[in-house]
C-alpha cells in the first residue's frame, strides 16, 4: 500500500479512510483526531472527538460543553485501534496538551506532528521524535532566515527594559493558548515576582494552566471597572496581540509596545506593527530545529504542510530526501 | 559589538525622540572606548571606511548556500545585510566570540582591498547574529537608524550634563573616536582645545510672536527685518579655513562651493541660504523650491550652479575677524555686518534690509502683505540684544505672515506611533476637481497634527466608525459629497510637484480645526490650490 492510500488530504482536512476519521478538520466531520487547542487546529462542531484530556479541557474552555457530540480523552503514549488502524498519541511540545498523531496500518506508519517544538517549555511536555516512514511536518518558520535566539535572553531583554523605563507600561502582545503562558513561566524563572497584569481573554486560560500544576505567579485583571483607575506604570501587561491596536491599551501611561512571537525576528515584521521591543519567543521550531528532526527521525518521506513548504521541499531534495508539500488550506500561516 | 547591534535595534524601533536620547546616552555611558567613538561617528555620519559592495557580500554567502534557499530567503526578509545576518552560518566548530566595535573597524581600516573579502568572512563567521547585521550594515555603508547627528549629540549632552551647544561647537574639530570628548564628558578631563578655528557655534533662535506678547513691548526697542524662506546658515571663515554649515551645525560646505570660494572676508557670519540673484545685483530672489535643487548634494555641477546660483542673504555676525563680537549689541553688530558685506562679493553676498516701522499695527499691516514672495514672516531683534545662543526668549521674535487655510475631505487615515499606536492619528486630506466629467476626491496632502487630544478622539472615533476599506495600517473613510469629514488645513506655502499625483505639494500641512459645520461638497478645489501657486509664481 502506498502510503497516501492511509492518510490523504481531503476538502475537510487530512482523512484517514481505512480508519474513517481526519486529523484536525477544518470543517465539522463525523470523527476527529485533534493535535492541540489552538483554533486553527481544533474547531468546534464535530460528532466525536479524541484528543488529550488537556485538549479537550481547552476546547471546552473556548467553544463551551456542547462542543462536539462525544468525546473521548486519550493518554500520550496511549494507543488504541479505529476501524484496523492504529493510533498513537505522543508529545508535539507546542503547548499544553498538544500531541503528534501516529497512523500505523498495513506495515506504514505515518507520523502527523501538528505544531511542535523542540526547546524546553516550562507550560508542556516536550517532543518525542517517532519512528515513521512518512513524516508531516508544518512549516511555520520553515526559511534558512529562522533561527529563534535563547528565550531565557529575550524574557531578560524585557527585564532591561523594565529597569531602563521604569515609569512606562510595558505591554506585551502574547497569543492566547501557550504563548501567553509561557512568557509569565519564563518571566517567573528569570526572578521576576511582581504580579503580572493579564487582559481578560486570557483569564480563563492562565486559571487553567495553574489549575495543571502549572505555577505562573501573581496574576491581576488589567481589566477595570469603569470608575476604577490604576497606575500601570512599570507593570508587565499580558494581552493578546490584537487588544493593541484597540482602544483596550490606551489606559495605560506611556506604554511600550512588546510582541513574543517568532515573527519579531524579521525587523520589518516589528518596524510595521508599531513594536518597540521585541521579543523572539516562538512556539514552533526554527529553521535549524526543523531541519535536525527530519534527519533525526530520517523518515521515508516527508510531507510538509502549512507554512513556507517550498524551501523546506528544496532542502529535502538537496539531502535526498523524498518531499511533497501538502497544500491543506485553512490553517493560519500566522498565528504565532 | 553586541552591545552596539542591540543599540540600533532597539533605535530602529522606537519612535520616541526622549526614549531615543535615554537608549544612545545609556549606550555612551556604559560602552568602552574606542567602541563607542566610533558607534558614534557611524549614528552621526562622521565614520571613514572603505565599503563593501552588496553584490560582494552574496557572493561570500553564495560560497556556502543553496542560490534558490537564499532566494527564498531574501524574498521574504527584503533587506540583504538583514538575510545575510539570519542565514549565515559559520563552518561547525567556529566558537563565536564578541568583536569590539572599535577593534573591527580598526582592523578594517587596516586591511587592504586585496584581503577585504576574507576579513568581511572571517568576521561574519565570529559574530552572532545580531551583530552581524550591524556589521553589515556598517560595511556595507548605511545605516538608516533614524537618528540625526543632532540626536545623538544631545545624547552626549544629556549624558555629561552639558549644553548641548558646548558639544554643537566643539564638534568639528573632533574625530572619531572622540576619546578627549569623552573624557571631558565623564569628567576625567578638561574640555577639548580645539585646533580647526573654523567651528561650528550654536545659532541664535527666535521664539514666535505669541497672543498679547507685543502688548508690553515698546516697537522703539526693536529693528524689524523680513524672515526669508530659504535656510539659515553659517559661514565660518578663520585661520584660512572655510567651512559653510546648517542650523544644526551638519557641514554643507560641498554643495555649495560658489558661496565658499567668493568669501574673502575674515569672520563669521549667520544669514540666510538662497538662491537667485542679490538685490546688489538686482535680480530676484528664487523660491524655495529652486534652493531644494542645491540641497543634499556632496558634490555639484557646473550646470547646477549656473542654473541655481547660490548667496547668503546676512543677517549678524558672530565673529569679525577673529574677535569675538557675539557680547556686542545687534546694533553695533549690524554696523560691523553692513561694512563687512559692502566689500564682499556683490553676487554672493547682501544685506537683508530693515523694516521700518512706527508701530505693531503698522508692521502687521507689512506682515500681512509682504513685497517679496520669498518672504515668509518678520522678524523683531531688541536693538540691545547680544547674541546668545539657543532659543532665550525675549531678544528675537518671529512673527510669520498668516498661514494659507483650505477647507479638505478627510480620505484615509493611518495608526500612529508610540503613545498614539491605539489612535488613527495620521490624515490624509484631499479636495474636489473634476475627472473624466466626474466630480472627485483627490489626495493633496497629509498631516498628523494641529489637533487637540479631545479632537483627536473624534477623528478616531469617526475613522473607525465610518472605514470603508482597509489596507495594512491605513483605512479608508467614507468621503462622499454629503457624508464625510471636513477639517480646516493651514500650511507654509504650496508648490507644484511632479511627485504627487493632484500635482501640489504643500509645506508644513496641519490639522488647523475640525469643520463639523461643513459638509464634504462645500470643502475646497483643486483650482483654488493652483492658483494660490500661480499668484505666488506671478508676483
Amino acid at each position: 500500500m502506498k502510503p497516501d492510500a492511509l492518510l490523504y488530504p481531503a476538502p475537510k482536512g487530512l482523512y484517514c479512510q481505512i480508519g474513517d476519521f481526519y486529523i484536525d478538520p477544518v470543517q465539522p466531520v463525523e470523527r476527529a483526531l485533534i493535535t492541540h487547542g489552538h483554533s486553527d487546529h481544533a474547531r468546534a462542531g464535530h460528532g466525536q472527538v479524541l484528543a488529550t484530556r488537556e485538549t479537550l479541557d481547552i476546547m471546552r474552555i473556548r467553544y463551551g460543553d456542547g462542543f462536539c457530540g462525544t468525546s473521548q480523552a486519550v493518554e500520550l503514549g496511549e494507543r488504541l485501534t479505529l476501524n484496523g488502524v492504529e493510533v498513537g498519541f505522543h508529545p508535539a511540545g507546542h503547548v499544553l496538551g498538544s500531541a503528534q498523531i501516529s497512523v500505523h496500518a498495513n506495515g506504514i506508519r505515518i507520523v502527523v506532528s501538528g505544531d511542535y517544538k523542540r526547546r524546553r517549555d516550562p507550560t508542556c511536555t516536550g517532543f518525542e521524535p517517532v519512528a515513521c516512514d512518512v513524516f508531516i511536518t508544518e512549516a511555520t518558520f520553515g526559511l534558512p532566515v529562522f533561527h529563534h535566539p535563547d528565550d531565557r535572553a529575550e524574557t531578560r531583554k524585557l527585564l532591561t527594559s523594565l529597569t531602563q523605563f521604569p515609569e512606562r507600561t510595558h505591554v506585551v502582545g502574547a497569543y492566547a493558548l501557550g504563548k501567553a503562558q509561557r512568557v509569565i513561566a519564563l518571566l517567573r524563572e528569570e526572578g521576576y515576582h511582581q504580579p503580572i497584569f493579564i487582559h481578560g481573554a486570557l483569564q480563563r486560560l492562565c486559571d487553567y494552566y495553574q489549575s495543571q500544576g502549572i505555577d505562573l505567579g501573581e496574576l491581576r485583571p488589567a481589566t477595570l471597572a469603569a470608575d476604577e483607575k490604576q497606575d500601570f506604570r512599570g507593570t508587565i501587561v499580558i494581552g493578546p496581540p490584537a487588544a493593541f491596536a484597540d482602544r483596550w491599551s490606551r489606559r495605560f501611561t506611556d506604554p511600550i509596545a512588546i510582541f513574543a512571537s517568532g515573527w519579531m525576528l524579521i525587523r520589518q515584521r516589528a518596524k510595521q506593527r508599531g513594536v518597540e521591543l521585541p521579543l523572539v519567543i516562538s512556539d514552533h521550531c526554527d529553521w535549524a530545529e526543523l531541519t535536525e528532526t527530519i534527519t533525526e527521525i530520517a523518515p521515508g518521506e516527508v510531507w510538509v504542510t502549512h507554512g513556507r513548504e517550498e524551501a523546506l521541499v528544496r532542502w529535502c531534495e538537496l539531502q535526498g530526501i523524498a518531499a511533497r508539500p501538502l497544500h491543506l488550506v485553512g490553517y493560519d500561516d500566522e498565528g504565532e | 559589538m553586541h552591545a552596539f547591534a542591540e543599540l540600533l535595534d532597539r533605535l530602529v524601533l522606537s519612535p520616541q525622540r526622549n526614549a531615543k536620547i535615554r537608549l544612545l546616552a545609556d549606550y555612551f555611558r556604559t560602552a568602552p572606548d574606542p567602541s563607542r567613538g566610533y558607534a558614534l561617528a557611524a549614528i552621526a555620519g562622521t565614520l571613514s571606511l572603505n565599503t563593501v559592495k552588496p553584490a560582494m557580500i552574496r557572493d561570500l554567502l553564495l560560497e556556502r548556500m543553496d542560490a534558490v534557499l537564499f532566494q527564498y530567503s531574501y524574498d521574504y526578509v527584503g533587506d540583504l545585510a538583514e538575510t545575510v545576518s539570519l542565514v549565515w552560518e559559520p563552518p561547525v566548530g567556529t566558537v563565536q566570540s564578541d568583536i569590539p566595535l572599535g577593534a573591527a573597524i580598526e582592523r578594517l581600516q587596516m586591511t587592504g582591498r586585496a584581503d577585504v573579502r576574507s576579513v568581511v568572512r572571517d568576521m561574519l563567521d565570529h559574530l552572532d547574529t545580531s551583530a552581524r547585521f550591524a556589521f553589515l550594515k556598517l560595511v556595507t555603508g548605511g545605516l538608516r537608524i533614524g537618528v540625526s547627528a543632532k540626536l545623538a549629540k544631545q545624547a552626549l549632552a544629556d549624558m555629561g550634563g552639558k549644553d548641548v551647544a558646548e558639544i554643537e561647537t566643539l564638534w568639528h574639530g573632533l574625530s572619531p573616536p572622540y576619546l578627549p570628548l569623552f573624557r571631558w564628558l565623564l569628567g576625567e578631563a578638561e574640555k577639548p582645545e580645539l585646533s580647526t578655528p573654523a567651528v561650528f557655534h550654536s545659532v541664535m533662535l527666535a521664539n514666535p510672536v505669541g497672543e498679547g506678547d507685543l502688548d508690553a513691548l515698546d516697537p522703539r526697542d526693536f529693528a524689524a527685518e523680513w524672515k526669508w524662506d530659504g535656510i539659515r546658515v553659517q559661514l565660518a571663515n578663520i585661520g584660512g579655513v572655510k567651512r559653510l554649515y546648517s542650523r544644526s551645525g551638519d557641514e554643507i560646505s560641498g554643495a555649495f562651493p560658489d558661496v565658499l570660494e567668493a568669501a574673502d572676508f575674515t569672520g563669521v557670519i549667520d544669514g540666510e541660504l538662497l538662491v537667485g540673484g542679490t538685490a546688489r545685483t538686482n535680480r530676484a530672489t528664487r523660491s524655495f523650491a529652486d534652493l531644494q535643487q542645491r540641497l543634499n548634494r556632496k558634490t555639484v555641477s557646473h550646470k547646477l550652479l549656473d542654473a541655481y546660483p547660490a548667496f547668503i542673504r546676512a543677517y549678524d555676525i558672530l565673529f569679525s575677524g577673529e574677535e569675538d563680537v557675539r557680547p556686542q549689541g545687534f546694533v553695533t553688530r549690524r554696523a560691523m555686518l553692513a561694512d563687512l558685506v559692502e566689500s564682499a562679493a556683490p553676487q554672493h553676498f547682501d544685506l537683508s534690509p530693515l523694516v521700518p516701522f512706527s508701530s505693531w499695527e503698522e508692521l502687521d499691516r507689512l506682515r500681512a502683505d509682504p513685497p517679496d514672495p520669498v518672504i515668509e514672516g518678520i522678524m523683531l531683534k531688541r536693538l540691545d540684544s547680544p547674541y546668545t545662543p539657543g532659543r532665550v526668549k525675549g531678544p528675537w521674535f518671529k512673527w510669520k505672515r498668516a498661514p494659507f487655510n483650505i477647507d479638505a475631505v478627510l480620505m484615509y487615515a493611518q495608526r500612529g506611533h508610540g503613545k498614539r499606536s491605539s489612535y488613527y492619528s495620521d490624515y490624509t486630506f484631499g479636495v474636489w476637481t473634476v475627472i473624466d466629467g466626474k466630480e472627485t476626491l483627490v489626495p493633496v496632502g497629509k498631516a498628523y497634527f494641529g489637533f487637540t487630544d479631545a479632537e483627536l478622539e473624534l477623528l478616531d472615533r469617526f475613522v473607525r466608525d465610518n472605514t470603508t476599506d482597509r489596507f495594512g495600517p491605513v483605512r479608508a473613510v467614507r468621503a462622499e459629497p454629503d457624508f464625510g469629514f471636513v477639517v480646516e488645513v493651514a500650511f507654509e506655502g504650496i508648490n507644484r510637484s511632479t511627485r504627487h499625483k493632484s500635482g501640489v505639494a504643500m509645506r508644513f500641512p496641519r490639522i488647523a480645526r475640525l469643520r463639523q459645520d461643513k459638509l464634504p461638497r462645500d470643502a475646497d478645489r483643486l483650482e483654488t490650490l493652483q492658483a494660490m501657486i500661480e499668484a505666488r509664481e506671478g508676483a
